[in-house]
């Protein structure tokens, strides 16, 4: 029996993960459904045993721009929070894209507009994949559909980050940041040395020495010949990113007339639909996309070819449905279910949005 | 006339020499402005401790947006008024290092106000240098939440009424009284003996860094001639005369 197999929250794992990833600093405000990822790390007290940094920071605003200035020294630094709080960080992620500055930032999404509530929504998806803040940037987006995804996407987040020195968002909410589940925590990883990130990280600013230019973090360039250059070398990366890293799942895709296409907590509600409908003799698959920023769109496109029809389902107005029809160039018939407010869809009703939008129509 | 002057530039003639921490790149700032001289005197405290590989700066936006270019250490350039967060991380991930904010008023006492206090309460082992000039330079000449009671700028144009704008914000006498500032004192650049105090409390403000006291604080009372409208010397008389009496140059607390 592993050890390390432990029944635990969301918010629980990913605190947890941190930690064993070897991040050296956490920032962070509280805010429901996401707070016990901070009350996890304080009574956990890393900076005992790894050094990690833990910091309750005045606010969002400050959180993130601590963010920017840990990743800046070469570090790696995450900060998590709700969709309240993470529009408050907007300024700072562009900063940080603007930088190409690597780090995570993990929003467990609750319902609004406003201070709405704190019940589960993925209201955020056009926030996180459209920009969000301004300038023309792009958040590399993991969308985890379980406890264990939450732990394993931090390290995977860190990873892609640095890999391509752009934030990564894990795009979650409250109800697999609520919800318990059995969870295999990650391997612990020591935190990098200073000479190791002076070896990885040549841009950090680890203090200029005589044998070296300075290291300056800033996304500012006000001759717009080379602010052009810097947003065509953005461009290009995330060419790059949507080349490389496109992550998804498919279930009983393979003879399926109908696709639903759900990420997070809608996808594993949308597995079971998968399988009332398979009950009724009604052959549906899904299509979870794990990244969303880069989408799976390939996949999409090619099992378009063999679909009578798409359902969307998100807990929301209806918003990742608009790149699925964007993707499908609606050669099939894209319809949409979802609910908002923090009310979680059941099972049944997204059977009965399928069969009533396409089967019984 | 040149031949004359070269005659006079000889190393046993030199009195003073500029940094070998200041690049040579030419300075953006308007003759007269304060940031060109707090901004050698930041360059000499750094290079006389011997702490350019060990130094990290935190720039602000306002007019010393640049200030990357012309100091020769590592550098982080913040969003506007994030400087102490984004130090604050920096210190607390390499304790090892001297960290400082450089801050101009609108920047650390208006949008900032909250990280500035934040930082200072918690104790951070940072240095803050503060240039108030009593206006937003870099925008063109905007009121800032220094700016003196009756004095004009583009956006009180009658000058400053503090029924409708509020009072201008003693912000060093403010974190004077957190627990967790060590060193805060209010300094000018506008006399070579005040240039020389000016350059001991930055001085300090890096020394104290090693003690792990706490935030030390050190403002510097500018001149903003292009946004006051007035010549270097005017600019300084003015200064002098308005400013000085309000925010009182010397050391507000020191242990
Ligand atoms: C979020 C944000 N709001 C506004 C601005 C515009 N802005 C740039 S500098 C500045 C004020 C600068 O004044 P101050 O901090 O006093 O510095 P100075 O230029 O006088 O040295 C403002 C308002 C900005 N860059 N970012
Ligand atoms: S506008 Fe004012 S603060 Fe800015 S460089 Fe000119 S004099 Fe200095």
């Amino acid at each position: 029996m592993n050890n390390d197999v432990k029944l635990m929250k969301g918010n629980e794992a990913i605190a947890h993960a941190a930690i064993r990833c070897g991040c050296d600093g956490y920032f962070g405000y509280p805010i429901t459904p996401q707070s016990e990822i901070m009350e996890t790390l304080m009574v956990e007290e890393p900076w005992k045993t790894t050094g990690m940094v833990v910091l309750q920071a005045e606010s969002e605003v400050a959180s993130i721009n601590m963010l920017y200035g840990g990743a800046g020294c070469g570090k790696k630094v995450m900060t998590s929070s709700s969709s309240p709080g993470v529009s408050l960080m907007q300024e700072g992620i562009s900063y940080i894209a603007g930088a190409e500055l690597p780090c995570v930032i993990v929003n467990v999404m609750r319902g609004g507009p406003g201070l709405g509530t704190i019940q589960p929504s993925q209201a955020d998806y056009f926030q996180t994949v459209k920009g969000g803040g301004h300038g023309d940037y792009k958040l590399i987006t993991l969308a985890p559909a379980s406890v264990q995804e939450m732990a394993d996407f931090v390290d995977i987040g860190f990873e892609i980050a640095f890999k391509y020195r752009n934030p990564v968002m894990i795009l979650s909410d409250g109800v697999i940041g609520q919800m318990m589940e059995k969870v295999v925590l990650p391997p612990f990883k020591p935190r990098w040395s200073n000479e190791h990130i002076l070896n990885i990280n040549p841009w950090a600013t680890t203090g200029k020495t005589v044998n070296r230019k300075q290291n300056i973090i800033t996304s500012l360039e006000l001759q717009s010949e080379l602010m052009e250059q810097n947003n065509l070398r953005f461009q290009e990366k995330y060419r790059q990113v949507e080349e490389k890293e496109v992550r998804y799942e498919t279930i009983r895709c393979e003879d399926a007339d109908y696709l639903i296409v759900a990420f997070g907590s809608c996808a594993r509600i949308s597995e079971k639909a998968v399988e009332i409908a398979r009950e009724h003799g009604i052959k549906a698959g899904l299509l979870r996309p794990i990244t969303l920023f880069p989408y799976p769109s390939k996949v999409l496109q090619q099992l378009t070819k063999q679909l009578k029809g798409i359902l969307v389902v998100e807990m929301n107005a209806g918003q990742m449905v608009e790149d699925v029809r964007l993707f499908t160039r609606e050669v099939v018939p894209v319809e949409f279910f979802g609910r908002m407010g923090g009310i979680i869809p059941s099972p049944e009703e997204v059977f009965h949005a399928l069969e009533n939008k396409f089967v019984n129509k | 006339m040149a031949t004359e002057i070269n005659d006079i530039i000889k190393p046993e003639n030199l009195v003073g020499k500029k940094s070998a921490l200041l690049t040579d790149v030419p300075m953006h700032y308007c003759p007269g402005c304060s940031h060109g001289v707090a901004h050698k005197l930041v360059a000499e405290v750094i290079e006389e401790l011997g702490i350019q590989a060990e130094t990290i700066g935190v720039g602000p936006v306002g007019c010393a947006v640049f200030i990357y270019n012309y100091i020769d250490i590592d550098w982080h350039e913040a969003a506007h008024g994030r400087a102490p967060a984004v130090a604050t991380a920096v210190k607390r991930l390499m304790p090892e290092k001297y960290v400082f904010t450089y801050q101009g008023d609108g920047d650390l006492a208006a949008i900032g106000t909250g990280e500035t206090i934040h930082a200072c309460n918690r104790g951070e082992n940072i240095t803050i240098i503060f240039i108030n000039n009593g206006i937003y330079g870099m925008t063109g000449g905007q009121m800032a939440p220094t700016t003196l009671a009756g004095m004009k700028t583009s956006t009180c144009p009658a000058g400053r009424e503090l029924k409708n704008f509020g009072h201008p914000l003693k912000m060093t006498e403010l974190v004077a009284q957190l627990e967790g500032t060590c060193y805060v004192t209010r300094q000018s650049v506008h006399t070579p003996i005040a240039v020389k105090k000016a350059r001991k409390a930055i001085l300090k403000g890096f020394k104290n860094q090693k003690m792990e006291k706490g935030v030390s604080f050190i403002e510097i009372v500018s001149t903003c001639n292009s946004g006051w409208k007035m010549s270097p010397v005017e600019a300084n008389r003015w200064m002098q005369e308005n400013m000085f009496p309000f925010y009182p140059l010397g050391d507000l607390k020191d242990i």
